[in-house]
């Protein structure tokens, strides 16, 4: 394997993050009781999300001044995989919500902004489908990609202050905070965020070696 | 100095083409007057003011996705060419987005008032503070939808891309619009809507900033 050791240390985390999430003791807390094991299955998804809009956004950037097709695969690619994530955690979400509200949607203000922020990379995935030329398409969405990440911030941290929700850490239900001031849980929690996010990290460079090369076959 | 020069020549422009034509904003206004009426005769009467505030916005959103994603759908290709040749990027996006917003102030007026006339049970009773919404969303409106339709029309697949483009980006604009036109029909006093409207002119000035320095590499072919 190619530049081995983060993607054996992300492994390792991800791998022990399953294991000590289910096993290891963690804070009994009403209503949310066992399921707070979610809280390492369901936000390192989000962070390793965002990781991966904000490398697309990164090269997007780079494309417009560089314009170098390269550039440009790297911030679909990565778009391609941060997507992937998104859903897993609104499935994630989803599922919990089942066992603690009742419902697998039920319209909470986060679940609400979660989806539309998935659906504005749906969009910048369709635009790229809309156009056939080459350079044309590199260069309108990474256009459209910029435009839209500072909406997808305000989307995802700033909106669901503003707004009542039954998410844990909004209007007076236990939230992250109060799971971090357990020391047993933060010995999971963090290797998970750290762990996914190298994981989302190996998916995408994985996934861009593919359509680099498939890219290459096309042009000989 | 020369940004303003050319700024002020190319809305002087827009608003004579518009005003030779009168297309826009007739058409935009009896689209809105006929969907008001549509909504009159199907709803008859609204349940309650919530549904009232819903109505009128979405269709404000509409009607302005359809005005604004003009601005740069409509120009053929020597058109804008020849404009690229005489003014900056930054002098005809600014001229563009004043122009809209102009455009929009002067509809959502007209619809407001047409709005509290056909269904006048649920009047707000802080029209000013409702007239600051509709104000700030036909800002907000311009602003993006002047960045998105530039983008769209650049993919060249006009209509169907820009809603898909432009509603995603749009939606938490709207989502504080509705928030700040609900403490105004609630009767709220003014105190509780300055973060909304702080909020709203941070996401203005964010778009505006952004399209300034996008649009330059947007508009060469």
């Amino acid at each position: 394997m190619y530049k081995t050791w983060w993607k054996i240390l992300g492994s390792v985390l991800v791998i022990y993050t399953a294991i000590a999430g289910i096993l290891m003791g963690v804070p009994r807390l009403p209503i949310i009781n066992e399921s707070i094991r979610n809280l390492y299955f369901h936000v390192p998804m989000w962070f390793a999300m965002i990781v991966l809009f904000s490398i697309s956004v990164f090269y997007s950037i780079k494309s417009l001044s560089s314009k170098s097709e390269i550039d440009d695969i790297k911030a679909v690619e990565s778009v391609n995989a941060g997507i992937i994530f998104g859903l897993l955690g609104l499935v994630t979400g989803a599922i919990w919500a089942k066992y603690t509200w009742g419902q697998f949607w039920s319209f909470d203000p986060k679940q609400n902004f979660a989806a539309i922020s998935v659906l504005l990379y749906f969009a910048y995935l369709i635009l790229r489908n809309a156009i056939d030329e080459e350079q044309k398409r590199a260069k309108i969405s990474a256009i459209y990609n910029i435009f839209a990440f500072p909406m997808m911030v305000v989307l995802l941290f700033v909106l669901p202050r503003l707004k009542d929700s039954l998410h844990p850490g909004n209007g007076g239900n236990p939230g992250f905070n109060s799971y971090d001031l357990d020391s047993r849980m933060r010995m999971v929690f963090y290797p998970a965020c750290l762990g996914w996010i190298l994981i989302g990290y190996w998916i995408y460079t994985i996934r861009f070696r593919i359509r680099s090369i498939e890219t290459k076959q096309q042009h000989n | 100095m020369q940004l303003a020069k050319e700024v002020k020549y190319l809305i002087q422009k827009e608003v004579l083409l518009e005003w030779r034509s009168k297309y826009t904003i007739n058409g935009i206004l009896l689209y809105v007057v006929s969907t008001i009426f549509t909504c009159y005769l199907s709803f008859v009467s609204l349940g309650d003011k919530l549904a009232w505030n819903a109505l009128f916005w979405i269709i404000i959103l509409f009607a302005s996705i359809n005005g604004v994603s003009k601005s740069f759908l409509q120009e053929s290709k020597g058109q804008q060419l020849y404009n690229y040749i005489l003014a900056s990027p930054a002098a005809i996006l600014i001229s563009k987005t004043v122009y809209n917003t102009l455009l929009m102030l002067i509809l959502t007026t007209i619809a407001l008032g047409f709005y509290t006339m056909v269904f006048d049970t649920f009047t707000p009773p802080d029209l000013l503070l409702y007239y600051v919404a509709v104000m700030m969303g036909s800002i907000s409106f311009s602003t993006v939808f002047t960045m998105v339709s530039a983008i769209a029309s650049k993919a060249g697949n006009g209509g169907m891309l820009m809603a898909i483009l432009s509603f995603p980006i749009i939606i938490p604009v709207l989502i504080l619009l509705i928030k700040l036109a609900k403490n105004a029909v609630d009767g709220l006093p003014w105190e509780n809507s300055y973060d909304e409207i702080g909020m709203l002119l941070l996401v203005n000035v964010l778009t505006v900033a952004t399209s300034l320095l996008l649009f330059p590499y947007l508009w060469r072919d």
